[in-house]
C-alpha cells in the first residue's frame, strides 16, 4: 500500500520539478493555449495507441511531439496567427480523440483516468519512463536556460546577438510536448496546462530573477503535489484535481505576499 | 579597413497578403555614415529595418552585410511579459558581456542607479536608455535604432538624441535609424531616406527637404506653411501620406 503512495509522490514531484522552469518559460512566451492544444491532442495519441495496440505512453509521447513539430512548421512556413489556429486545433483534436476512443471497444480503458489523471495508479514501469523523460527535459532546460530566457525577454535582440532563435523555439515546443505527454498520467489531459501555468504565475509575483521564478514555481508545484496527494489519501478526493486545486490555493496565497515590483 | 559598404540592399521587395510592404528598395550604408529613414505611419520603416538586419525575410532582392559586422540594435520598444521578473542588469547580461561592460554601458547612458531595478518599474525614457545600453554592449560598427525617442517626453527626447550623437562620435560607428524628429534628421543626418513602401526620395537632408515628394509627405507637418506643391511624378500622397495612384502598383 505504501508503494502506491510512494510512487505517486515521486511521480508528482518529478513532474512538478520539470513544470517549474518549463512553466515559467511557457507563461513568459504566452504559450498556455499551445499547452492546451498539445494536451488535447494527447487523447488522440491515446486512441492511436489503442488502435495500433502499441505502448500507450510512447504513442502519446510520439503524437504530442509530432503535433508540436507540425505546429512549428505551420507557424513558420505560413506565418499564420497561431492563436486562432490553436483554438481550432485544440478542441477539434479533443473531440476527435473522444470520438475515436468511443469506436475502440476496450474495457481496460478508463477515460476519466486520462481526462483527470490517475496518479495513484502509477506503476513501476510508468515511473521509470517518467523519470527518463523528466531527466532529459531537465537536462535540456539546464543546458539552454540562459538562451531560452533571452528568447522570452526579447526574441529579436536575442537573434541579433547570435542566438538560434528558431531552433530554441522548436526546442521549447518539443519540451512542452514531452512534458505534457508524461504529465497526462498525473493530472490528466484537461488539467496539465494548469501545472505549467499556475505555479509559474504564483512564483512571478515574488521572484526577483528568472532563476528564482523557476525555482519557486517548482517548489509551489511540489507543495501542491504533496497537498493534493494528502487530500486524495485522507479524504479520497481525486488526486489530479486536488493537486491543481492545491496549486490554485498557493497562487491566491502568493498574491498576499509582498511583490517584487512596486507597481503592477 | 576596406571601402565596401557595411550594409546594402538591392531591389528588396516584401509583400504581406497581397499588400506591398516594401517595394524595390535599394540602399547602401558606409562606415560612420548616419542614415535616417523617415516616412508616414505604415510606410514600412520598421519592416525595412528588420529586413536589413535579417530578422525578416524579403520576398525578392538581395541583402549584403559585411562579414563580422557588429550590430547594436535598439528595437522600437520593449514588450516584456508582465510575469517575467527581470532586473536591468540581468536584461543587459543576456548579451553575455563582461561585468565591467555592463557598468560602462549603464554609466554612459546615465542610468547606473537603475542597475538593480525591475524592468517593469522604470519609465519609458529609462527603458529606452536600457535598450540603448544593451545595443552598446556589442561595441557595434553599426547602431540600428528604431524610433529611439518613442514614449519619451520632449526634453528627454532632446537629451536622448544628443546622447546618440555623442555615442556615434565615441564609437565611430555608422547609424541607421528610423526617426520622426525632423530637427535631428536635418541637423545630424548624412543621408535621409524618405520611405513610403518605396523610396520616394533620398539624399542629403537639404536636398531631400526640397524634393517634391518629401514636401508632399512632410510639408504640412512643418509649422511654416509650405505652399501646396503640385508635382509631376507618377503618384501623389494625400494628407495621410497614403499614395494616391494613377496606376495600381500597390495592390
Amino acid at each position: 500500500m505504501i508503494d502506491i503512495l510512494l510512487y505517486a509522490l515521486v511521480a508528482g514531484l518529478l513532474v512538478a520539478t520539470v513544470c517549474g522552469p518549463l512553466g515559467a518559460l511557457v507563461t513568459w512566451q504566452r504559450m498556455a493555449y499551445y499547452g492546451d492544444t498539445l494536451a488535447h491532442s494527447a487523447l488522440l495519441g491515446l486512441a492511436l495507441g489503442l488502435a495500433l495496440q502499441a505502448n500507450l505512453q510512447y504513442s502519446v509521447l510520439v503524437t504530442c511531439l509530432l503535433i508540436a513539430g507540425l505546429l512549428f512548421a505551420l507557424q513558420w512556413w505560413r506565418n499564420i496567427a497561431l492563436d486562432s489556429l490553436l483554438g481550432i486545433l485544440s478542441h477539434s483534436s479533443l473531440a476527435l480523440g473522444l470520438v475515436c476512443l468511443s469506436f475502440i471497444d476496450n474495457q481496460r480503458l478508463d477515460l476519466n483516468a486520462f481526462l483527470f489523471g490517475d496518479l495513484l495508479a502509477i506503476i513501476r514501469e510508468d515511473l521509470i519512463n517518467l523519470a527518463l523523460i523528466c531527466t532529459l527535459v531537465l537536462g535540456l532546460l539546464w543546458r539552454y536556460w540562459p538562451a531560452l530566457v533571452a528568447l522570452c525577454a526579447h526574441a529579436e535582440l536575442a537573434e541579433i546577438e547570435g542566438l538560434p532563435v528558431k531552433r530554441l523555439k522548436l526546442l521549447l515546443m518539443l519540451m512542452v510536448a514531452a512534458t505534457v505527454a508524461v504529465a497526462m498520467k498525473i493530472v490528466g489531459v484537461l488539467l496539465i496546462t494548469a501545472m505549467l501555468i499556475i505555479p509559474a504565475s504564483a512564483a512571478a509575483r515574488v521572484a526577483r530573477s528568472p532563476e528564482q521564478a523557476a525555482l519557486i514555481a517548482a517548489l509551489v508545484g511540489a507543495l501542491a503535489v504533496c497537498g493534493g496527494l494528502a487530500g486524495a489519501w485522507y479524504w479520497d478526493t481525486p488526486a489530479g484535481p486536488s493537486i491543481v486545486l492545491g496549486a490554485g490555493c498557493l497562487f491566491v496565497l502568493g498574491q498576499l505576499a509582498p511583490g517584487y515590483r512596486r507597481s503592477s | 579597413m576596406n571601402d565596401s559598404p557595411l550594409l546594402s540592399l538591392h531591389n528588396v521587395s516584401l509583400k504581406h497578403q497581397q499588400q506591398s510592404l516594401l517595394n524595390d528598395i535599394s540602399l547602401s550604408l558606409n562606415a560612420k555614415q548616419i542614415m535616417t529613414i523617415i516616412g508616414p505611419n505604415g510606410a514600412g520603416k520598421s519592416t525595412l529595418i528588420k529586413v536589413a538586419l535579417g530578422l525578416s525575410k524579403a520576398d525578392s532582392g538581395s541583402i549584403y552585410r559585411r562579414q563580422g559586422l557588429r550590430i547594436g540594435y535598439m528595437p522600437q520598444k520593449l514588450t516584456l511579459n508582465p510575469l517575467m521578473p527581470l532586473s536591468v542588469a540581468r536584461f543587459l547580461a543576456m548579451a553575455k558581456p563582461k561585468r565591467q561592460q555592463i557598468d560602462a554601458a549603464l554609466a554612459r547612458t546615465g542610468i547606473s542607479h537603475l542597475r538593480h531595478r525591475p524592468l517593469h518599474d522604470i519609465s519609458g525614457g529609462e527603458t529606452q536608455r536600457v535598450l540603448l545600453s544593451r545595443a552598446l554592449l556589442s561595441r557595434p560598427d553599426l547602431l540600428v535604432l528604431d524610433e529611439p525617442a518613442q514614449g519619451v517626453d520632449i526634453s528627454g527626447q532632446t537629451e536622448l538624441y544628443e546622447l546618440i550623437n555623442a555615442l556615434r562620435d565615441e564609437l565611430g560607428c555608422a547609424v541607421l535609424m528610423v526617426s520622426h524628429d525632423l530637427h535631428w534628421v536635418m541637423a545630424q543626418t548624412d543621408t535621409v531616406i524618405c520611405l513610403n513602401q518605396h523610396i520616394c526620395c533620398h539624399g542629403h537632408p537639404e536636398q531631400v527637404s526640397s524634393d517634391p515628394e518629401y514636401l508632399a509627405l512632410f510639408g504640412r507637418r512643418h509649422a511654416e506653411a509650405v505652399a501646396l506643391y503640385q508635382h509631376d511624378h507618377d503618384h501623389q500622397h494625400d494628407i495621410h501620406g497614403d499614395v494616391v495612384c494613377e496606376h495600381h502598383h500597390h495592390d
